[in-house]
């Protein structure tokens, strides 16, 4: 803690010790704002993939299909006893028979809109809500095998595992090209601060010979170098929050592409970038510093 | 203060000097001579830790300096003032900051403001004190490293060539600065090419001479 004060605090006369390098300052503020800013935008698709995957999720875990024998003999008993059967499921909180016009509707992408809807043998379609919490899936599909033949209950769980899956997937993604793009600054870094450190090899000389110990003289790379990853990380996540804020906005459950950005406690995470960046920048160039003061001996 | 015990150091498969033995009591005043290539330097850098010996001890008060680390070496610095030919500033870094490095890296950076004035003066480098190293002259610049050298009041202080790049009268003046100091009771240890200078101080104090030749460090002769 009074390691990290006395880093943000500073000593004037000990940061002037060592002179200002503009190549690696540029890099390494260039390298911090890219990443961030990359980070910024995956923090943001993740995000967006996420909540739109669990939002559908949700809405498919609450909703069922129930597919009645297209038998124009028996379907309007069969109707009768399906909708009496669903009536008293608990957990069952609407449930509602598709209209023609309805089933016309959902099958007119793959038969057109001439389909002859009376002369073919089409399931009668009904759409059952649930609550959720006393809903029996296996005990409502064995009421329905007792007491409607042929009814087959889709709960959508063949949907929505695969569509978490792919959420999951996403945010895994997500996360690993974060780490890796923690990674690459951390890289980046110790390339400019090993750089900066062989480009001051006379000056760090200097400051042995008149008695500064290793840590002295590591703490003013470090300084430096950590409040520019930290700078260049909060110029890139302002620049990428810019451009996630042109994204077209709208309702994101209709498409992923529309309201990519970041809700709630979402926002935490493209503020700590920068606090991330420095953490990394202060331990990348920490190690980097005290390896070559090693060599240096 | 500094001793050194039958120390031998070579490098490159070559011996630059073997078995030599050395002890710089307190308050003692030494020159060190000899030609160039004979190991003056590097015998100068045994002596503050910059270099370990490959055979022999050193001792830096007290310490077997072979077997200091890194920080230690540090601390043993803030005791020993060095003086370099080439002086060795950091060129971005005014004269005064330069002077006040060793007090700066040693976290006493505010006692700098107490001392750098009178050590200017001391030094006749008050006007030049906000002017950066390449605008000094070579005398200014030597003068400005002895009082880099002893703004820590170190116990003892090397200087390797202090008068090798400047002129008669200026030379004078850096030896009565050091003699000044070693009357102060700190030990000097100075490696020279300068007869004439040794000769100087010989009149005003009691300084040993000793000749780094072939290897092997003797006293000088009756030449001096």
């Amino acid at each position: 803690m009074r390691a990290l004060l006395e880093l943000m605090l500073g000593d004037p006369q000990a940061d002037r010790a060592v002179p200002q390098t503009g190549m690696t300052v540029r890099l390494t503020v260039f390298v911090a704002a890219v990443m961030a800013f990359l980070a910024v935008i995956t923090l943001a698709v993740s995000f967006t993939t996420n909540r739109v995957a669990s939002l559908w999720a949700a809405d498919l875990a609450q909703s069922a299909t129930l597919r009645l024998p297209a038998d124009p003999a028996t379907a309007d008993a069969l109707l009768l006893s399906a909708l009496d059967v669903l009536e008293t499921t608990p957990g069952v909180t609407r449930v509602r028979a598709l209209s023609q016009d309805e089933q016309q509707a959902l099958l007119e992408p793959w038969f057109g809109p001439d389909l002859p809807l009376d002369a073919l043998p089409v399931p009668q379609l009904i759409e059952i809500v649930t609550d959720g919490d006393d809903y029996d899936v296996e005990g409502l599909r064995a009421r329905l095998s007792a007491q409607v033949p042929g009814a087959i209950l889709d709960d959508h769980t063949a949907w929505r595992a695969p569509l978490l899956d792919a959420a999951a997937r996403v945010r895994l993604i997500g996360w690993s090209v974060i780490v890796l793009i923690g990674a690459t600054v951390a890289a980046m870094i110790t390339l400019a601060a090993q750089a900066a450190l062989a480009g001051n090899a006379r000056i760090i000389a200097v400051l042995r010979l008149v008695g500064a110990k290793d840590a002295y003289i590591a703490r003013a790379f470090v300084r430096r170098f950590t409040l520019r990853a930290a700078g260049g990380a909060l110029v890139g996540v302002l620049i990428g929050l810019g451009v996630v804020s042109l994204m077209p906005q709208g309702d994101a459950t209709s498409s992923l592409l529309l309201g990519v950005g970041f809700e709630g406690a979402e926002w935490v995470w493209p503020l700590l970038i920068p606090v991330l960046a420095a953490i990394v920048a202060f331990f990348a160039t920490r190690a980097a510093a005290f390896r070559r003061l090693r060599e240096q001996t | 203060m500094i001793e050194l015990e039958n120390v031998s150091y070579g490098y490159g498969g070559q011996t630059l000097f073997s078995h030599i033995s050395l002890t710089l009591a307190p308050g003692s005043f030494h020159f060190l001579t000899g030609p160039s290539g004979a190991g003056k330097t590097t015998l100068l850098r045994l002596c503050y830790a910059d270099l370990r010996a490959n055979k022999g001890k050193v001792r830096v008060f007290g310490q077997d300096a072979g077997a200091l680390n890194r920080d230690e070496v540090a601390m043993s610095r803030r005791r020993i003032g060095v003086v370099h030919q080439d002086c060795q500033f950091l060129d971005h870094l005014s004269i005064a900051e330069n002077i006040a490095l060793p007090l700066t890296v040693s976290g006493r950076g505010h006692e700098a403001a107490q001392n750098l004035h009178e050590l200017l003066n001391w030094v006749g480098l008050g006007p030049q004190a906000n002017q950066r190293p390449p605008e000094l002259s070579g005398g200014e610049r030597q003068r400005a490293a002895l009082a880099r050298a002893v703004i820590v009041s170190p116990d003892v202080i090397i200087a390797d060539e202090p008068t090798g790049n400047v002129d008669w009268e200026m030379s004078q003046r850096l030896l009565s600065l050091l003699i000044e100091l070693n009357k102060m009771g700190k030990t000097i240890l100075i490696a020279t090419h300068d007869l004439a200078m040794i000769r100087a101080a010989k009149s005003d104090i009691s300084a040993r001479v000793l000749r780094l030749k072939d290897g092997q460090l003797v006293q000088a002769g009756a030449e001096l």
